[in-house]
Formats: structure tokens, sequence, C-alpha cells
């Protein structure tokens, strides 16, 4: 047993941070796209189940962690593609469709487990890792510095805020909402997906019916918080990833804290950065379907 | 028309659910004659249903007070679970020390004070701060849910069992069971009370006041109404309904609360009552026939070895469905 301050626990406990931050972030990240676009995207913890049942389901079997983390996003993706059609397409309620979905995927994964893994309860083995870390970990700290370089910078970013402030303006413009929001969604599917693979493939090793257990949410709450900001994301997934760690680590320590203590940390720090720094606002225009000719 | 409204969507949840069933080896027929029967058909499992209703009745209640205030109570589960342990906690207490009766009266007003104790803090931020209130919501709910737990570990605990729980609340000392059977009578209480909430949000002029701020905050505030105030009374009413499904699960049910017991009823009950365009006549014959799904699901679990999530994917194959049917009626002008 190594003591709280020795350089190898505190290592540990870094990583194992970053490691539980990041299925947080690639979701916070998507969520906050789909936010951005106007399309409150309360399907995303399903879409994040889907990814880590497809994404540990086609590790399992192929023996390759890329393959799963692909067929993963692919999996989060095909959960966006009704959220698509039913409340981009035809205006449907976005809370309504997004619960249903998050629904049916815990209903399915779980059904799907019990077929497939839940006599054997298979584990895949330890990711490799390059100059220390899971190679997704880079791409993903890349991608956050992309996206806040998308919003601020590029004329995507601001069609991509306009369709989330002033829906009208932007088809006043000659584009497309409907289409800009679709590929919004998509792309949130994917990354959530990709983040739920990350979850069951990296973090965990294995698949749980309902493992997500309300990342999903946590990521919706982190996008509603950052706004438009990425590194916002990044800096609300660590605060859950720590403490989300530090409850392996007290374990470890032999501290005799219920894990269900620890895990109220970052919940009650959120609260107290809310009743203290105030909550921003929202875009203007997120929740409502956008449907032209209306008012 | 109205009646194809209904049942096509139904008409296709079940056929998309015995494309499930029979990919996994289960004569569709066979599971829902079992869901069925067990879930409906049978003195028992009707009796199960209505008990199962109670909660569900409860937070419809709950989300309907809110929702009618264009206000988004998602921390139902957090104050559920809350006033759930606090009732688990203090009732054996109570009922050994004064009695039956005090023991379920305290535990009827413990639980609604609970759950609003818990939406206080998301109602002012709201209400004063205007800060958004599904963010604080949520992060009061998973912080309840923990916060529950860990009362049930450290406080709350029975010394006398093996795994994490309360005290429990003798059979005969929980609410009474009605005619014989093992229907209590938090079925008829919360039926009554979702039935009020939705005379009183329709029928009178609080109701209309809700209304008004849930349709136009903006008009509300030309109106002279006091939209702060307003804001977070319904949110605290909101919570206190929940909180009160919380306090009759465990008074008729239970009697004893365990460590990690989270049924979540939030996340099936909020598409329930935005489907029931937050009707509460429409919400109570849901939220039966939600009863009737999962008890006879469970049935259904051990019969035919369909494990019980299957359930899950049906309410979602309904729901879709239903909302779908929205865009149908929209084009064609009602």
């Amino acid at each position: 047993m190594t003591g709280l301050g020795s350089g190898a626990f505190l290592g540990q406990f870094a990583a194992g941070s970053l490691t539980a931050a990041m299925p947080l972030l690639l979701g916070g990240l998507g969520e906050q796209l789909s936010e951005r676009a106007g399309v409150l995207n309360v399907g995303i913890e399903g879409m994040m189940l889907a990814g880590a049942y497809a994404g540990f389901a086609v590790a399992y079997s192929t023996g390759g962690l890329w393959p799963g983390l692909l067929a993963g996003a692919a999996a989060g993706a095909l959960v966006a593609l009704p959220m698509l059609l039913l409340c981009v397409r035809w205006a449907l309620d976005q809370v309504v469709v997004g619960i249903a979905l998050t629904l049916g995927v815990q209903g399915l994964t779980a059904l799907l487990h019990h077929f497939a893994f839940s006599t054997s309860y298979p584990r895949l083995p330890a990711p490799e890792l390059w100059l220390g870390r899971f190679p997704l970990d880079y791409a993903a700290l890349a991608m956050c510095l992309g996206l806040a370089g998308l919003y601020r910078h590029t004329l995507l970013g601001l069609h991509l805020h306009a369709a989330g402030e002033r829906p009208v303006a932007l088809d006043m413009a000659g584009i497309s909402v409907s289409r800009l929001r679709g590929a919004a969604v998509l792309a949130t599917g994917g990354l959530a997906g990709l983040g739920g693979a990350y979850l069951s493939e990296v973090s965990a090793g294995v698949f749980v019916p309902f493992m997500t257990n309300g990342a999903g949410f946590i990521c919706i709450v982190l996008a509603m918080l950052a706004r438009g900001r990425p590194l916002l994301v990044l800096g609300g997934a660590l605060l859950f990833g720590v403490s989300l760690s530090s409850a392996t680590a007290l374990q470890l320590l032999g501290v005799d804290v219920p894990s269900d203590v620890v895990q109220m940390l970052p919940f009650a720090v959120v609260m107290l950065l809310l009743v203290v720094l105030g909550g921003g606002r929202l875009p203007a225009a997120l929740g409502v379907a956008y449907r032209r000719g209306d008012r | 028309m109205n009646r194809l409204r209904v049942l096509l969507p139904v008409a296709v949840a079940l056929l998309l659910c015995s494309a499930v069933l029979l990919a996994v080896g289960v004569d569709p027929l066979d599971y829902y004659a079992v869901v069925l029967r067990r879930g409906l058909l049978t003195t028992r499992g009707l009796q199960e249903s209505l008990t199962r209703s109670a909660p569900l009745l409860l937070i419809c209640a709950s989300l309907l007070v809110s929702f009618r205030a264009g206000l988004w109570n998602l921390g139902v589960d957090g104050q559920f679970l809350l006033a759930a342990v606090l009732v688990a906690a203090c009732c054996p207490l109570i009922d050994a020390w004064l009695g039956r009766g005090p023991a379920l009266l305290a535990g009827l007003l413990i639980a609604p004070a609970a759950g609003a104790a818990w939406a206080a803090l998301p109602a002012a931020l709201r209400a004063w701060r205007g800060i958004n209130e599904i963010v604080t919501t949520l992060m009061m709910s998973f912080l309840g849910v923990s916060l529950a737990n860990t009362l049930i570990k450290l406080a709350f605990r029975d010394p006398d069992t093996t795994v994490p729980q309360t005290l429990t609340l003798a059979v005969e000392h929980r609410l009474p069971r009605l005619f014989g059977g093992t229907v209590h009578l938090g079925v008829p209480l919360a039926l009554l009370v979702l039935l009020a909430v939705h005379l009183v949000l329709t029928r009178t002029s609080a109701g209309l006041r809700l209304r008004l701020l849930g349709e136009s905050p903006r008009a509300a505030w030309h109106m002279g109404l006091a939209v702060p105030r307003l804001t977070a009374t319904a949110l605290l009413v909101s919570g206190a309904l929940a909180g009160l499904a919380g306090g009759v699960d465990m008074l008729g049910v239970w009697g004893t609360m365990r460590a990690d017991w989270n049924p979540a009823y939030g996340l099936t009950v909020i598409p329930v009552v935005l489907l029931a365009r937050l009707n509460g006549f429409a919400c109570a014959a849901l939220a039966l026939l939600l009863a009737v799904l999962s008890v006879g699901s469970e049935s259904a679990a051990v019969r035919l070895g369909v494990p019980s999530y299957f359930n899950l994917v049906f309410i979602a194959a309904v729901l879709l469905p239903i909302a779908a049917s929205g865009i149908w009626q929209r084009r064609h002008g009602r």
C-alpha cells in the first residue's frame, strides 16, 4: 500500500481521474454541439449506452478496441437518427423523444446483454497505451481545442450559433436550419456513442446494463453550464472525473467512507458554483423546433 | 379518427416489440398473454398493478404542477427517495413510541415536507436568480439519490440486518389495506390527489395563474402576478407531491428502505405526463397502464425468461409512435 503523498499514488489518481472524465468530456462536447444548434438532446444517455454496448460487443468479438470505438460512435449516431427525423424534421417534442430513446436503448442493451453475455460476463484486456495514455485521450483534448476554434472563428460556428439563437435569421440567409441541426444531432450521437464505447472498453473493460448511470444527464448539465466554451466542458468533466476516482482512491487508502458521500461532491460543487456565480443564459431557441412560417 | 390515432401507435408498438421478442426466441403472443393476464386479469395481478400505480399517480401530479407552470422539475427521483428514506427512518420509531395512527400521519406529513425541502434550492434559484431549473433539479436529484444511500448507511441503519437498510415498519402497521386485499389506502389517496391537482389547475384561479406563467411569463408579469413567488410555489408543490409518492410507497408497500433502492420512476413518468398533454385523467389512465405493464413484465420475466427490461423497450415503442401521431394530427388540421 502506498501513502497518500507518494508520487506513484498521485500519478495513478490523476490517470484514473482522466479516464473517468473522458466519457463525460466526449458526451459533453457532443451535447454542447447540439445545444449550440438549438436541439436539447435528452436522448444522449441512450446514445452513450448504445455506444457502450456496441463498442464492447464489437471489441469483444473482433479483439480490437478501435473497431469497437468506431462501432460505438456508429451506434450512437444510429440512435440519433430517429431524433433527427422526429425532432428536427418533424418538430416533435425533444424531451419526449429523447427520453423515449433513452428508455428504449436501456431496455434493448440490457436484453442483448442478458442473452449474449450474462452467463459469462467477459472482460476486455487492458488497452495499449501511447505515451502513458490511451491515444483517444489526446484526440479528445485536441477536439476540445478544435471545437473552440470552430465556434469562435469559423462561418460554420456562426451558423450553429444562429441555429440556436435565431433560426429565422439563418433560414433567411439561405442556410437550411433543419440540415444544420440534423448534422449537429448526428455528430452528437457519434460523440456520445464514442464516449459510451470509451466507458465500456477503456474505463471499465466490461459492459454492465445501465452502466452509463446518468452520465448522459451529467453531460447535459456540463453543456448547459459551459454554453459555447468547450474548455469549460473539459474543466467540468475533470471535476466529475476527479471525484469519481477519489471514491476508489479512498477505498485503496482504507478510509471507511461510503462511496456515495464522495459521489455527491461534484454535484454539490456545481450547485455551489451556481449559487455563488449564478447561471448564464441558454441559447434562445434551445428546445424549440424550427418550422418555417411559424409566427 | 380519434380512435385510430390511439390504436395505430399501439399496433405499431406491438409489432416492433414482437420483432424483438421473436429475435430472442419468445412467442410474442405468449408474452403479451402473460403480461395481460398477470398484470390485469387475475385478482392478484390487478391488485398488484393498482398498488404499483400509487407512486406513479402522485409523480404524475407532481409533474403536472411543474409542467403546467412551464417549469422542468427533472429531480423527482431525488425528492422521491429522500422523502422515502426519512419516512422509512422515522415512522417505525414513532410507531413504537406513539402507535400506528400518529406514525402514519407523521409519515404523510414528513414525506411532502422532505420532497419540498429538496426542491427548495432549485425553486429559489429559478425564482429569484433566474437559474435554469433543468440543471439544478437534475443536480439535486443525483445529490438526493446519493444522500439517501448515505443516510441509510451512516445514520438510519438498522443494526440487526446485514444489508444496509432502515428499521422496518411492521406489515400490520402500514397503511390500511382495502377490502381484505393487498391494495392499500395510498392508492385511492393518490388518485384523489391527482384529480384534485387536475381540478385546481383547470378550474381555479390559482390554476389559471400557474398556466399563465407556463404559457408566457412576460404576460404573467404584465398582469401583475408575483412571478418569482409563483415560480417558487410551483416547484415546491411539485417537490412535495414527488415526496408524498415516496412516503406512500414506503408506508403502503415496503415498510423499509434498502440502500441503493431506486425505482427511478421519474424517467418513465415524464413522457407519460407530456403525452397525456397535461390532462389529469389521461395521466391516471396512462399511469395505470404503466403499472400493469411493469407488473406483467415482471411475471413474464419469471415465466418466459425474458428479463423485465423488455418493459422499457415496450414503453419506448409505445411512446415514439404516439408522439409521432402528433405530426399526422398537425398536418390534417386537428
